[in-house]
């Protein structure tokens, strides 16, 4: 794999894309966390030395291509079976780094059996679970996550209660299992969020490493194009409208439930 | 004689597959085939396998895309509505390429059906059962014994050609008991390497990516042909079958699994009769043995398929025969298996149609 880096005479290098990412352009659209998601994880396999013992499983949804940006051995899921065939591989290589890297609608809608039983069985992987509340790859139809009033290709009006429940609050739901040991909640969209949901990513492997269990991270994110807002007034949206139904902040942390979120 | 046990068919195929090196066993529990399951939580864990009965079949089947995508030997089993909920599964692996053992312990249908034996989902198992083009590797055991041997040969296949191998047996194979003894079977010997797994890359190498995603349609279309090259040499080169009296056979039954073994019985009645009877009985499903039903439909009068089913299998005899000789059809449904004396009568009611047609024609 080539570095792209171009170092110039008397300048200092400050930071350059991890060797565990690829060259491949990114399919993102502009404004994207996954693209955040996606260079914080390769960092953090990067620090910790353990590219060669990690495999990852990606999901369907937005991020079903993460195996071309994402320089580890990758398996691709079928659409909700990640957290299964996450199973299958940490079974067969307990002492192998497993993630998965899924959106809303695989794992919190047509996934939400397999995800509940991982957490539950207290498999000992990681999921990154990226939260933008709407279906982008398909084109923006409603998520388990999306919210009330918000509307969707499918919620043309807004979702309804009455019609289409309640934003799915699977993470809290994952926190109450016996079986989850590190459930928390981060954003992406400022330097800061950023440097905090790193801390988390390398505390989940960690965690892993020492055998403590199932750990979750969900990352609420922005969806521009979904959304149909420019980065900077989705991030707005974000903060104002999604923060308050998916707090940022633990919820579950060394197998103990926090009692109130901490907003950072 | 001392190496001889007396088992179920659904415990000698879990002991066959501890035998065999599996490494990983995921399933969720359905009659007729819940044995297996049981034998492997005991005897498969003590003998250091990783055996999880898991939410669903849904997810069983996953689990076993990812610990066959690691290089392990994998399987799962199930009965036929569990099979259903892994087509989706098996869709990918076939598309990933992915080894891996899938156990079909057939009961009647369709919806929820019955707990009785059944070959109602041959259609399911041979002409691919999920979405898009693809075969799994489909062997159809008579008996206990086969269903151990099976075990063997459909690892060895599934590493051979990267593909899903299913072993379609039925209720009453994995019920009945029957002495079973099993193979020497060297599992180190027998292991390949396997360079595509994802097991870590280390930075002597590029990653390892499993999937069955292509989304520009001319790389689609290269994996079609890949896979269809390689249904082609399976094609050319695994199939298997066997054939009881055929030499002098005037009428050829075709049968697989448990109906092949009432067949044979029907067979030697009619034999007993003074009826030139044969019997064809397919070992593997697909790849289908196409050519020897068509050379021995150049020496029969007629071809009677038996099934326990409404007829399935007898649309492969027939497309093997093209027309040459009349394939006429007996099954029964709802999980009963035909008696010998059924069939028997099925072949003397042609035998004398024939008889008649002849004379009438003097």
């Amino acid at each position: 794999m080539s570095e792209a880096t171009v170092l110039t005479e008397g300048m200092e290098c400050i930071w350059q894309k991890p060797a565990t990412l690829t060259d491949t352009l990114m399919h993102y659209c502009p404004g994207c966390g996954h693209g955040v998601v996606h260079k914080v994880l390769m960092e953090v396999v990067q620090e910790l030395g353990i590219q060669s013992e990690t495999i990852g499983v990606a999901p369907v949804g937005c991020s079903v291509f993460a195996y071309n940006y994402l320089n580890v051995d990758m398996q691709e899921a079928a659409h909700g079976r990640a957290a299964a065939v996450a199973t299958g591989i940490k079974r067969m290589l307990p002492d192998k780094y497993v993630f998965s890297y899924q959106g809303d609608g695989d794992l919190a809608a047509i996934g939400t059996g397999e995800t509940m039983h991982a957490a539950n069985r207290g498999e000992n992987f990681l999921v990154i679970f990226v939260n933008n509340a709407i279906y982008g790859m398909t084109g923006g139809q409603m998520a388990p996550t999306t919210l009330l009033g918000m509307k969707t290709s499918t919620t043309p009006e807004g979702r309804k209660v009455d019609t289409q429940g309640f934003p799915f609050r699977i993470t809290e739901l994952i926190a109450m299992l016996p079986g989850s040991y590190y459930v928390t909640r981060h954003a992406v969209h400022t330097p800061n969020a950023v440097r905090y949901f790193k801390k988390a990513v390398t505390k989940a492997f960690t965690h892993q490493k020492e055998k403590k269990g199932y750990c979750l991270i969900e990352v609420v994110s922005n969806c521009p194009s979904g959304w149909k807002m420019t980065p900077l007034e989705a991030n707005k949206w974000m903060e104002q409208n999604m923060f308050p139904v998916y707090p940022i902040g633990d919820i579950k942390v060394d197998g103990k439930l926090v009692a109130k979120s901490s907003a950072q | 004689m001392s190496d001889f046990q007396l088992m179920k068919g659904n415990e000698a195929l879990a002991e066959a597959a501890i035998r065999a090196g599996c490494d990983g066993y995921f399933g969720y529990p359905i009659t007729p085939q819940s044995e297996v399951l049981e034998y492997l939580a005991e005897e498969g864990r003590n003998r250091g396998m990783v055996v999880l009965q898991v939410e669903s079949e849904l997810a069983a089947i996953n689990m076993v895309y990812g610990a066959a995508g690691t290089g392990k030997r994998a399987m799962t089993s199930s009965s036929s509505p569990g099979i259903s909920l892994m087509q989706e599964g098996l869709s990918y692996i076939a598309s990933a390429e992915l080894p891996c053992l899938v156990v079909n312990v057939n009961r009647g249908g369709p919806g929820l059906g019955t707990i009785q034996p059944s070959q109602g989902d041959y259609f399911q198992s041979t002409k691919g059962g999920g979405h898009g083009d693809y075969h799994l590797i489909v062997l159809a055991p008579s008996s206990v014994q086969e269903m151990a041997d099976f075990v063997y040969d459909g690892f060895d296949l599934a590493d051979k050609y990267r593909n899903p191998v299913m072993i379609l047996a039925d209720g009453a194979l994995g019920q009945m008991m029957e002495k079973v003894s099993f193979r020497d079977y060297n599992v180190a010997e027998r292991s390949i390497p396997k360079p595509w797994a994802t097991v870590g890359k280390p930075s002597s190498r590029e990653r390892n990516i499993i999937t069955s995603l292509h989304i520009q349609s001319e790389k689609m279309e290269v994996i079609n042909k890949r896979l269809q090259e390689k249904y082609r040499i399976i094609r050319e080169q695994e199939v298997r079958y066997q054939t009881v009296h055929v030499d002098d056979a005037e009428i050829l039954l075709v049968g697989y699994g448990l109906a092949a073994r009432v067949c044979h019985r029907a067979v030697e009645l009619a034999r007993h009769h003074g009826i030139a009877a044969g019997l064809l009985r397919p070992i593997t499903l697909f790849p289908y043995p196409t050519e020897i039903i068509h050379t021995l439909a150049q020496q029969v009068e007629k071809i009677l398929v038996v099934e326990m089913n409404s007829g399935q299998m007898v649309e492969d005899v027939r497309l093997a025969v093209e027309g040459t000789v009349p394939v006429e059809f007996f099954g029964r449904m709802g999980g009963i298996i035909p008696s010998p004396e059924e069939v028997l009568t099925k072949l003397t009611s042609m035998m004398k149609t024939q008889q008649q047609y002849e004379e009438s024609h003097v």
